[in-house]
């Protein structure tokens, strides 16, 4: 077995006009910027895939990564919990203009409707949000004395999740505070892609040390020295034209 | 009037977070808490997006950006650090596993409701967070002006701007008094010595209770 995929652009060949796309990271840790770069560069080149509904923790930043690719009108759904940003004018601007529609969720919700999906539960009941304007129309339930509110999994057709190491199984790790949302949405795709910095052997990582089996991950692509978001922005960058 | 800097609010609400307790700090002003632990006692501070016992910001240039906290600001780490992915973050957080939550407010009702994260149907609303701390933690505790900007009142009988949590808050600190909710009410403890609780009223928006004696706020010059 070897989940290899040998480009970038092979990576992403998969996504299709309509998809629900999930994107790790939060903020730029974490996030794929490769693989995003990829998908837009498939669309300049092709006009598709548009019409995603997209899941990530927030909605890009400056002019690469996820806000490039709402940036280039690819994205028709955003699913966030913060859409607010150093440089947030992309999703602000769309959004303000009625061109994208937003699914505002609670990070924690965010976090545990990814894993049900994941995990095969299709809905669980949370504390958070009871009252609140984001409540609207949820069924409620008690449980203990304290009210609950009725929240629904969320699957995606595919994830593009950056990781640090992954051997040909598809076994990842991760580095630091950039595993975020990532091994949530590694279980939670039909199909995810997985870009790391490096592909090693299967026995290479301490079993131990996996975070997320192989069995959540489809394929995988090297990306020995990937982009930093911050840094990118730090230095102006537009994508897909580079200015730095 | 005589009221305290946003720092020194910041100082008073550090004084009260026991050794050893875990502690969530929220985006912007609540952050500062964490400069001002009192010797001899050890925090740890989670951040939603996966880390406890993080540390101060890196020197400029010493920046790692898979290393932040949730205001996507570079911090370090401390020993001790652990790593987690948001699922199990905010198993902390909804579990009850946090003990304390610092977070700024719009609004805070008597009833112990908060308004902290929109200001209305203009603009991109923004919630991250905050919706599952107030839920989770053992203690929520705000940290804010007495007051807004144009003079208006923060501290009200019921919020009027969208609800981040229902009957959530338990202590308020801000630049003029420290309150708890009880009961539905807020109830005076401290306040600085240069205002009567007369004018303290004046500048709030329900009634504030007095049980037993009120201390002086008292806080260095930060």
């Amino acid at each position: 077995m070897d989940k290899t995929i040998a480009s970038l652009r092979e990576a992403v060949s998969g996504i299709e006009d309509g998809m629900t796309v999930m994107i790790g990271g939060f903020g730029g840790s974490g996030a794929p910027i490769e693989l995003i770069h990829a998908l837009i560069d498939r669309f300049v080149q092709t006009g598709h895939p548009t019409n995603l509904t997209v899941v990530n923790n927030n909605a890009g930043n400056g002019h690469v990564g996820l806000a490039a690719l709402i940036e280039q009108g690819m994205v028709s759904k955003l699913i966030c919990s913060f859409p607010r940003s150093a440089d947030p004018r992309v999703f602000t601007d769309l959004y303000l203009a009625g061109k994208i529609e937003l699914e505002l969720v609670p990070q924690g919700t965010l976090a545990e409707r990814i894993r049900a999906g994941g995990a095969g539960i299709p809905a669980f009941y949370t504390p958070t949000g009871y009252g609140t304007d984001l409540a609207k129309g949820k069924p409620v339930e008690e449980f203990e004395g304290r009210p609950y509110i009725r929240e629904r999994w969320l699957k995606a057709d595919f994830a593009l999740v950056k990781a640090h190491l992954g051997d040909t199984f598809g076994n990842l790790t991760f580095n630091k505070a950039a595993r975020n949302f990532n091994p949530l949405m590694c279980m939670a795709a039909q199909t995810t892609i997985a870009q790391v910095s490096g592909i090693v052997r299967p026995g290479d990582i301490d079993p131990e040390t996996v975070v997320t089996p192989g069995i959540f991950v489809q394929g995988l692509v090297e990306v020995a020295e990937p982009a930093q978001e911050e840094a990118l922005n730090r230095a102006n960058a537009v994508y897909p034209e580079f200015v730095q | 009037m005589n009221k305290l800097n946003p720092t020194q609010i910041a100082w008073r609400a550090a004084q009260d977070i026991a050794d050893g307790a875990y502690v969530n700090l929220g985006i912007g002003l609540p952050e500062l808490v964490a400069r001002f632990q009192p010797p001899g006692r050890q925090a740890i501070f989670h951040t939603e997006n996966g880390i406890l016992a993080f540390g101060e910001a890196p020197s400029a240039g010493q920046e790692d950006w898979d290393l932040i906290n949730a205001g996507k600001k570079a911090v370090t780490l401390n020993p001790g650090t652990a790593f987690f992915h948001h699922a199990d973050s905010f198993a902390m957080v909804r579990g009850g596993h946090l003990d304390v939550a610092i977070l700024g407010a719009y609004e805070v009702a008597e009833n112990g409701d908060l308004a902290n994260w929109s200001t209305g149907p203009k603009g991109v609303p923004a919630v991250g967070g905050a919706m599952d701390l107030v839920h989770g933690a053992k203690r929520v505790a705000v940290i804010t002006g007495h007051i807004t900007k144009d003079g208006k009142a923060k501290l009200v009988k019921r919020c009027t701007l969208p609800l981040t949590g229902v009957q959530c808050v338990t202590r308020i600190y801000t630049s003029l008094a420290l309150m708890d909710i009880e009961d539905e009410h807020f109830v005076l403890r401290e306040k600085l010595s240069s205002i009567s609780i007369d004018e303290l009223q004046a500048l709030t928006g329900a009634e504030l209770h007095v049980v037993g004696a009120v201390a002086d706020l008292i806080v260095p010059d930060v």
